[in-house]
């Protein structure tokens, strides 16, 4: 595998830390006027999600991690894995394990297309996409008329994940859901 | 049409810049510091282990400094001055590093260290504004930080502390020392701060003095929201020590893998001959303009920079 030196650290960059695959977010030139030449970087390790930070000596070199993204379509999940397919003619489908779709489990919706990073060609995290529609399976009955303003109550959607929604929501309603927040949007015309 | 003619900083601020240059020169013409111009090619460089001079083909080396023809100034008679200028450091590219920047080299004669110290704070007072200093001396900071003894630093013990404050591989305790006072400096969250008394390894040109039963340069460091801004000795005017350090940078870098440099003649000559009794100072001038104008990046001080800075 290839690996870069610090001359070419830049926020993207895919490399291995201690094994685990990390992206650089930040990586800084800092040198005292007559010692020794460092570069600190940050990394988020693609696994956990968690930030390092580190200094290198100016000159060394970190071997770069082979960590791809690629869109695909979500199919269905069997409890113990999620699966996708590819969107190009050849239909393949891959399974991705709970650690891999982690927080992403409470947000995908069927045909979503999510954004998967593979290492070395396995999973390892899933992004839904920024907004889907979901389906209430749960919530306490309606409120008719009370469609303006008001206090909000859960709702469970068809993932199993919770989230607050206006009063006048009921069961069978498509809502859309903004998954970085994990708010409820709208009700979906669908 | 590309936009990347157009300058990095903006007008404005190139406006107060050319403002806090003026008050700047005010600040020592009010002293009697004349202004000196020497020149940027040499055909001479430096024998600094970390610091590369860049060659100019058929001609030299641009200056990292204007310390040693300053210096030779100084031997010759010149009195206290002070200069303005780019200096040149080959691969120093970064936030806060440009390759050729604007360096303020002063010269005073017949101070103290302490002297030229309150006089340093006093210029960053005068173009950034004033503000408490904390003095410490570099023992005191790795004591108070780690339990650490610069001066008589035990290796695996150094490396073991970098290597928890997050260096990756330190190859010895010079690195790992040159590291850590920098996060030690940052620990201390403070704004402005003095380090003085660095380890003799790092006298570079300053004067060693004894301290029970060390050698401690008579070396500072003014570091602003830490930045090192200022970098100043106490003259080493000992021209046999001057060459034993020269010959031990070479040693070293040979070691590192880098090209031994040739000793400049015409500046040990001027050793030789005489140097007077001086303190003299390096500043960060576009770090301090940064700085006084709340900017965060030189880019944004200076007009231009090489592409990819």
């Amino acid at each position: 595998m290839a690996s870069y030196s610090t001359n070419e650290f830049r926020p993207g960059l895919k490399v291995l830390l201690e094994g685990d695959p990390c992206v650089m977010l930040e990586a800084e030139f800092v040198k005292p006027g007559k010692g020794q030449a460092f570069t600190r970087v940050k990394f988020r390790n693609l696994i956990t999600g968690r930030v390092w930070e580190r200094t290198l000596r100016s000159g060394e070199s970190m071997e770069a991690a082979d960590v791809v993204e690629r869109d695909l379509d979500y199919l269905y999940s069997d409890g113990d894995l999620w699966y996708f397919m590819t969107t190009d003619d050849n239909y393949d489908q891959i399974a991705a394990d709970a650690a891999a779709v982690g927080e992403a489990k409470d947000f995908l919706a069927e045909q979503a297309r999510c954004q998967i990073t593979f290492w070395n060609e396995n999973p390892i995290s899933v992004s839904p996409p920024n907004f889907v529609n979901l389906a209430v399976t749960e919530t306490d009955p309606g409120l008719r008329g009370d469609t303006a303003q008001g206090g909000t109550k859960p709702a469970t959607l068809e993932t199993g994940a919770v989230i607050n929604v206006p009063l006048f929501i009921e069961i069978g309603d498509v809502l859309r859901v903004d998954t970085r927040t994990g708010e409820y949007v709208s009700r979906s015309k669908q | 049409m590309s936009e990347a003619w157009r300058p990095t900083a903006a007008i404005d601020t190139l406006l107060k810049r050319a403002e806090l240059l003026d008050r700047a020169r005010t600040f020592f013409r009010d002293r009697d510091i004349v202004e000196v111009q020497t020149s940027t090619l040499d055909q001479y460089g430096v024998t600094d282990v970390a610091i590369e001079n860049i060659e100019v083909a058929g001609y030299g080396y641009l200056q990292s400094s204007p310390e040693y023809q300053m210096k030779r100034l100084l031997a010759a008679g010149m009195p206290s001055c002070f200069q303005i200028g780019p200096a040149f450091r080959a691969g120093e590219i970064g936030r806060w590093h440009n390759t050729e920047f604007t360096m303020l080299e002063w010269y005073e004669r017949d101070v103290t260290l302490d002297q030229l110290m309150a006089n340093v704070v006093a210029l960053v007072d005068c173009v950034v504004g004033p503000m408490p200093v904390l003095t410490k001396t570099v023992e005191q900071l790795l004591q108070d930080a780690y339990g650490l003894d610069p001066h008589h630093p035990d290796e695996s013990r150094c490396l073991e502390i970098a290597s928890g404050e997050g260096l990756q591989s330190a190859r010895d305790t010079y690195e790992a020392l040159d590291f850590l006072i920098g996060s030690a400096v940052e620990k201390l969250g403070i704004e402005r701060v003095l380090l003085t008394e660095y380890p003799s390894y790092q006298s570079a040109l300053a004067n060693t003095v004894r301290r029970g039963d060390v050698d401690v340069a008579l070396r500072f460091e003014f570091v602003v929201d830490g930045l090192e801004i200022a970098n100043g000795y106490d003259e080493l005017r000992d021209a046999v020590e001057f060459r034993r350090r020269c010959d031990r940078d070479n040693e070293r870098r040979v070691q590192l893998g880098l090209p031994a440099k040739p000793i400049d003649p015409n500046f040990e000559a001027a050793m030789v001959h005489g140097l007077p009794q001086c303190c003299g100072v390096a500043v960060g001038l576009d770090r301090l303009f940064a700085l006084a104008m709340g900017k965060s990046a030189l880019r944004e001080v200076v007009p231009f920079t090489l592409i990819g800075e």
